[in-house]
């Protein structure tokens, strides 16, 4: 008995030791600043200042006053929001027939397709998104024989680099795999009797489809969703590269708050803003899946 | 008309054939048995009447309609699957109303006819419970009720008792034959105990290695087994090594190898010299420890070997003279015994002359 709990702990304490350090007191850290008031030269001011009644503790709500009252703000949040449901819907959209087709490939087969899903997490993800900073770029081979036509026939080139567009395109590009690897886990557990089943008593393949595969696919859906809306809506390095300055997110103006105007209480209440919003989508999503238990 | 005919169908998995060249009508109403070891092709030639699969040659016919090219969906033909197949994401109802929301029926008449359904089965406070909260013989009643809930032609049921335990299968089975005379929808029955095939089936078609072996009744597939394999496969049976000596009217002289010459019913195609089997079913053998010498039965000696206390009946195991061995069913009726004899117990077998049945091999 002892020892069974002695060996549990000693499984378990590696990784709760590393979320505690590295997760659960930095955000402690983010919230504690996120009271305070930003330093002369960055950081943070002292927490107590010195009068001739004693100490004093300078702790501040500004940063979110700040937040809830600068409509820039709350722009650039739901703009970031819309960019990543955009995202997460675009990535549904492509990453479920990719995911079906696996699912439903010879089983053979299937190990080498999900392989090929995984591939580009082989090359750094910079480098992979400065690669489209060329593809979208006005030099390249896709875009540039085309805007030549446009010019004439007198009509304006396109830009398409450091636009949101840019910034979609990236942001789907990326997080493909973490929708169609969710989605796959899910489908190809299906039991393919069921849509014998349904073809059976009169499901034709659109029926099929609607009425069986997509309902019980659902956790998979919200799984993938989650994987990708939250680290897109927070996301910095695709708008940095491909945004230009119209495609900013929030997660852009939070590293700025840290690495250039250094106003770490700000970027606290923003960071903590974005968590917030993130968990109760997240939450919304786990509540909506359980309703539909099976 | 037949309802349902399968034309000289054969089916190939590469150089495998699973069906070869059956052919088999099913009247409107009935009670058809599929029966047979596994891989015996049943299962296939049932997935080619539902048509989740195709004949490689000859065709299905459907109330006069050829179905080659016509998809599952469009045939009014239903399946109860082995694991049922029930949507895990539906209610008991809406598992029940697929076939006719499928078919664009109005919802009212929807819940009315599911509700019909429900109480068929004798299911019908469980409407709202999903397939997961239903024990095995409540889903197997789910997926009968959704495969008749739209009346089709011809039901197909592939073992859908398999899953049940003992009791619980003599139960569904009673059921099925109740609801099965009552919807008067003609179903055939895929399954590979003999036992079950016996109990439900008008018509059975014993299949062995992709041909139908014999199609016959029941009670005639039992009695008039036409070769060795559905003999040994339709209960159980003494297969015995048999010559013919003389055929002589109406009776037979077979030597059975190693035993002696004994008296069998004549039948008409075997001459003396040909060789088979005497078959000879157990409850056919009587066994005491004296028995009186008759002509019209063959008489052996021997010793019991071991014997199967089956509670109604006793199956023994006798040894007779030269080494081979005879089972000989006695049933626990008599008042005041238990058991008759033991292992090792001396004691003599016999049976009537037209008891067995000599089957040319």
């Amino acid at each position: 008995m002892t020892r069974l709990r002695l060996g549990r702990w000693a499984v378990s304490a590696p990784p709760l030791l590393y979320l505690v350090v590295f997760f659960a007191i930095p955000t402690l850290i983010m919230v504690g600043a996120s009271f305070r008031s930003p330093g002369e030269f960055g950081g943070l001011a002292p927490l107590f200042t010195r009068d001739e009644t004693g100490w004093h503790p300078e702790l501040t709500l500004e940063s979110y006053a700040r937040v809830f009252t600068d409509a820039l703000y709350l722009e650039l949040f739901l703009k970031s929001l819309w960019y990543a449901l955009l995202t997460t819907l675009l990535c549904l959209l492509l990453g479920y027939p990719l995911a079906l087709l696996i699912a439903r490939s010879p089983r053979g087969h299937r190990d080498v397709l999900v392989l090929l899903v995984i591939l580009p997490f082989w090359s750094n993800f910079l480098i992979r998104v400065y690669a489209w900073m060329i593809i979208l770029g006005p030099e390249s081979v896709f875009l540039s024989p085309f805007n030549r036509l446009l010019v004439l026939a007198g009509l304006e080139p396109i830009t398409l680099l450091f636009t949101p567009f840019a910034v979609i395109v990236g942001m789907v590009y990326v997080h493909l795999p973490f929708m169609v690897l969710p989605l796959y886990a899910n489908l190809e557990k299906h039991d393919p009797a069921l849509l014998d089943a349904a073809q059976d008593l009169g499901a034709n393949a659109t029926q099929r489809f609607w009425r069986v595969t997509f309902p019980l696919s659902l956790p998979g859906v919200f799984a993938g969703s989650a994987l990708v809306l939250i680290p897109a809506f927070g996301m910095f390095a695709i708008p940095d590269i491909l945004g230009g300055t119209s495609g900013i997110m929030i997660g852009n103006v939070i590293k700025q708050q840290f690495l250039d105007t250094r106003d770490w209480p700000f970027g606290s209440v923003l960071s903590i803003t974005l968590t917030v919003i993130a968990i109760a989508l997240a939450g919304l999503a786990a509540a909506y899946a359980r309703r539909s238990r099976f | 008309m037949a309802l349902l005919e399968v034309r000289n169908v054969t089916r190939r998995f590469g150089d495998f054939v699973a069906v070869d060249d059956v052919s088999l009508s099913i009247e409107a109403g009935e009670f058809f048995c599929l029966l047979g070891p596994s891989g015996c092709g049943k299962t296939t030639l049932l997935r080619m009447i539902a048509g989740f699969d195709a004949p490689d040659g000859g065709s299905i016919w459907i109330d006069g309609r050829d179905m080659t090219g016509v998809p599952p969906e469009q045939r009014d033909v239903h399946t109860v699957f082995q694991s049922y197949a029930l949507f895990p994401h539906m209610t008991v109802e809406q598992n029940i109303g697929f076939p006719l929301r499928m078919e664009k029926v109005p919802p009212a008449d929807i819940s009315k006819r599911v509700e019909e359904a429900l109480d068929d089965v004798s299911l019908s406070g469980m409407a709202k419970r999903y397939p997961s909260e239903l024990s095995g013989g409540q889903r197997q009643r789910v997926a009968v009720a959704r495969a008749l809930v739209d009346r089709p032609k011809i039901l197909l049921l592939d073992e859908p008792l398999a899953a049940l335990d003992a009791k619980l299968k003599e139960k569904m089975q009673l059921e099925l034959i109740t609801l099965q005379r009552e919807v008067g929808i003609a179903f055939v029955y895929v399954t590979h105990d003999q036992q079950e095939a016996l109990a439900l089936a008008h018509r059975i078609a014993v299949m062995n290695k992709a041909r139908v072996e014999q199609l016959d009744e029941p009670s005639r597939l039992y009695s008039f087994p036409r070769n060795r394999f559905v003999a040994d496969f339709i209960g159980t049976c003494n297969i015995l090594d048999a010559q013919v000596l003389e055929y002589d009217a109406g009776r037979m002289r077979l030597r059975l190898e190693g035993l002696g010459e004994v008296t069998a019913l004549g039948l008409e195609g075997p001459k003396p010299g040909d060789r088979g089997i005497l078959a000879l079913r157990p409850e056919q053998v009587a066994i005491g420890r004296q028995l009186a010498l008759h002509p019209e039965e063959n008489h052996f000696a021997g010793r019991v070997f071991d014997f199967l206390y089956l509670g109604d009946v006793t199956v023994y195991v006798v040894e007779l003279g030269n080494g081979s061995r005879i089972e000989a069913m006695l049933p626990n009726s008599a008042p005041g015994k238990v058991k008759f004899f033991e292992a090792g117990d001396a004691v003599e077998v016999s049976w009537r002359y037209d008891a067995g049945r000599f089957l040319r091999e």
